[in-house]
């Protein structure tokens, strides 16, 4: 589904990606996983092109989107992004988070987008928030109203950005069932993680990134009980 | 000290049809202000660099010389380059609009940067077009928060306007300094227009607090 072939990115000097090569296949879960500043956070960002990338080439359904006349917008509107920090519209309700997108890019009547709207707020257990703002919501819901945000333009593939980096303990683990379910639906999820037990549980393979590069990929079970490098080795000696 | 307010009494009523004359101006104005201050702001915030560049230049234009000048400019040169004269309101429309949209447009920018950047990408991760991004998503959270400096705006314009009374519009300023001229008394009537100007700014000093109020309900 994703085909990604020699990413770089750099900012000036500083080389953030050294050449990432990877596939993507429909309904797969991938944890992507490293210590910080590994680069993982720039992979993903890439995907969607929220980071233009310096060299290299990402396919999308067989459409090439690093290139110039790609309209992105149009590819943006088949993956969805959750953020460390939700980024909800913090003027709209959260109805009105969740219709926004479907109503003024894929052009949904109101009727329909509420309605698809207040399902997937019921996914997400948060119906009885749909008149509240996201300032009055805690971490953990706003990051579910994000999900079920990005959900409602009804994209192939989702991207986690560290979905629980900022959240407080107790919020984490409503937010991982929410992804969790998520997967169970056959939903192309690649997550940038810390939560361990999460990647190991969920994903159906682990990338393992280090100062720009892919150090290892492989099926959690092998990753985390028999990591191939050294670099891997030390990096879970100090998570885990 | 002779005071004596009932010498203009009965040029009252004559001073405040300038009230009218006076709100049309700051009305139209401060359309034209906020409508170019928002495309000024968006050329200034542009990455193409020749824009900033536009906008820029006209902004220190419009911020470097004196509003009066340019009001003289556009009533009293206009017919030199265009050919033909241009009516007063005309002219104090066109010069206090463009005056106030070089204000405008840095109080925008300055909202504009202070949204946080996740609001644009979470926009742009959604599909939505640069245009939607800026109307629907930026531009109501950056007005929320410069709305106090937007009602200062509009203040200092609805003051400023006095200025107009040199092209011989007949706005308060002019009607008051009129009565002036024909009582020998000068002191009450433009003491009388500095009550209604008063009055004015109070007005929109309470408008500013309540749309403020309901702007807030989301936080």
């Amino acid at each position: 589904m994703i085909k990604i072939d020699e990413l770089k990115k750099n900012y000036g000097k500083l080389e953030v990606l050294k050449g990432i090569s990877t596939e993507i296949a429909q309904g797969e879960v991938l944890a992507i996983i490293g210590p910080s500043g590994s680069g993982k956070s720039t992979f993903l960002r890439c995907i969607n092109m929220l980071e233009t990338p310096t060299d290299g080439q990402i396919w999308f359904k067989d459409q090439l989107i690093t290139e110039k006349k790609t309209n992105i917008m149009k590819v943006r509107q088949n993956v969805g992004m959750v953020f460390q920090h939700f980024h909800l519209f913090p003027h709209k309700t959260v109805l009105e988070n969740l219709t926004y997108a479907p109503m003024k890019v894929k052009k949904l009547s109101k009727a329909e987008a509420v309605r698809q709207a207040r399902e997937l707020l019921t996914k997400v257990g948060l119906s009885d928030k749909e008149s509240s703002y996201p300032n009055r919501l805690s971490g953990g819901q706003k990051q579910r109203v994000a999900i079920a945000r990005a959900l409602a333009m009804n994209p192939e593939v989702m991207l986690f950005d560290e979905p629980t980096s900022a959240l407080d303990p107790e919020m984490v683990k409503e937010v991982l069932e929410v992804m969790k379910s998520l997967a169970h639906t056959g939903m192309t999820m690649l997550i940038v993680t810390h939560e361990m037990g999460f990647a190991k549980e969920v994903a159906d393979r682990v990338l393992f990134l280090d100062e720009g590069l892919l150090v290892e990929e492989s099926a959690p079970t092998e990753f985390f009980s028999n990591p191939k490098s050294q670099r891997a080795k030390d990096f879970l000696e100090k998570v885990l | 000290m002779n005071l004596e307010f009932d010498r203009i009494m009965p040029s009252l009523p004559y001073i405040l049809e300038g009230i009218p004359i006076t709100l049309k101006v700051v009305a139209v104005a401060a359309v034209i202000g906020f409508v170019l201050g928002i495309l000024l702001s968006i050329l200034k915030i542009s990455r193409i660099k020749p824009l900033n560049w536009i906008a820029d230049f006209y902004t220190s234009i419009f911020r470097g010389t004196p509003l009066v000048l340019q009001l003289m400019l556009i009533y009293f040169g206009s017919p030199q380059i265009l050919g033909i004269q241009i009516e007063a309101f005309e002219a104090a429309f066109l010069a206090f609009g463009l005056n106030s949209a070089a204000y405008i447009s840095e109080i925008i920018r300055g909202g504009i940067l202070a949204v946080d950047k996740g609001q644009r990408e979470a926009a742009l991760a959604l599909g939505v077009p640069y245009s939607g991004m800026m109307l629907n998503i930026i531009l109501p959270q950056a007005i929320k928060n410069i709305l106090p400096s937007l009602v200062n705006e509009l203040i200092s314009l609805t003051k400023e306007s006095a200025v107009v009374t040199i092209i011989g519009l007949g706005d308060i300023m002019r009607r008051s300094y009129i009565v002036g001229g024909e009582t020998y008394k000068f002191f009450e009537p433009i003491l009388f227009a500095g009550l209604i100007y008063y009055v004015m700014v109070m007005i929109l000093t309470i408008l500013g607090k309540v749309i403020e109020r309901r702007m807030r309900r989301s936080d």
